[in-house]
């Protein structure tokens, strides 16, 4: 039997009053499980940028964390219009966001680059047309 | 400084958390974007802002922020407070500006808790 708790979550597309959702309830199972403050931050700042995203750009997606002894793992999919350039999308301040996403805070080109330095670690697969996978890790 | 001096300081409504008023914030934040509230703040730090929705709450809960100041006259809806009340987020309302408000409390000696170096 594995030693990991898995938590999967739909985030549905387009629909900003739910965005954040996913990252509430896991943020909580954390709390719940009694991990270290720092931890709970780290791994809520990411996801919830990450779900963020997954509304802004990509008409939802699926959301896997999955919570083992010696780290979490969250890897965020979605079958969206893909990133034709990773690099530039890393770059604190690039956004394609919409207005919508704007008027509601977002969209600064902050998402990425804040969720690389909350992460120990953070790959992202895409593939113009077809979409994008975020694996993020935090090690506890 | 307490919450319920800056509620004092800014002439702000409490919209709830009245069990909160005694807690102390040693610093503030002002942001209108969620993005830079996201990377730029700590826990504990009051936050000050303009950005009147959902995602505002939800940004404060991810944070560990517990405490809110809407500026400019901004009011919640019923959505926002009811999940800032499940979150056990205070949350008061000041028609101050977001300088005025910031002004006076850095004048009375709350600090900036943003990360700015």
């Amino acid at each position: 039997m594995s030693d990991c708790l898995t938590l999967r979550f739909t985030v549905p597309a387009d629909d900003f009053t739910r965005a954040g959702e996913a990252s509430s309830s896991t943020k909580a199972t954390l709390k719940q499980l009694g991990l270290p403050a720092d931890i709970i931050r780290r791994v809520a700042i990411v996801m919830y940028e990450g779900e963020i995203n997954m509304v802004i750009h990509a008409n939802g997606g699926e959301i896997t964390v999955e919570i083992c002894p010696d780290q979490i793992v969250m890897v965020l999919k979605d079958t969206g219009p893909g990133i034709p350039d990773i690099q530039q999308a890393m770059q604190a301040g690039w956004s394609t966001a919409s207005g919508a996403a704007r008027d509601l805070g977002f969209g600064a080109g902050m998402g990425l680059p804040n969720m690389k330095k909350c992460a120990d670690s953070l790959d992202i697969e895409s593939t113009v047309g077809v979409g994008t996978t975020v694996t993020a890790v935090v090690r506890l | 400084m307490l919450i319920r001096d800056i509620q004092a300081l800014l002439g702000a409504a409490l919209l709830c958390g009245e069990s909160r008023l005694d807690d102390e914030v040693t610093s503030g934040f002002g942001a209108d974007l969620m993005s830079d509230v996201l990377a730029f703040t700590d826990s504990d730090t009051l936050l000050l802002t303009g950005l009147c929705n959902l995602q505002t709450i939800r940004t404060a809960d991810m944070l560990d922020i517990s405490h809110i100041v809407f500026v400019r006259g901004k009011c919640p809806d019923d959505a926002m407070l009811q999940l800032a009340r499940e979150r056990g987020i205070c949350v008061l309302a000041t028609h101050y500006t977001m300088f005025k408000s910031c002004g006076l409390l850095f004048s009375a000696g709350l600090r900036g808790g943003g990360r700015d170096e």
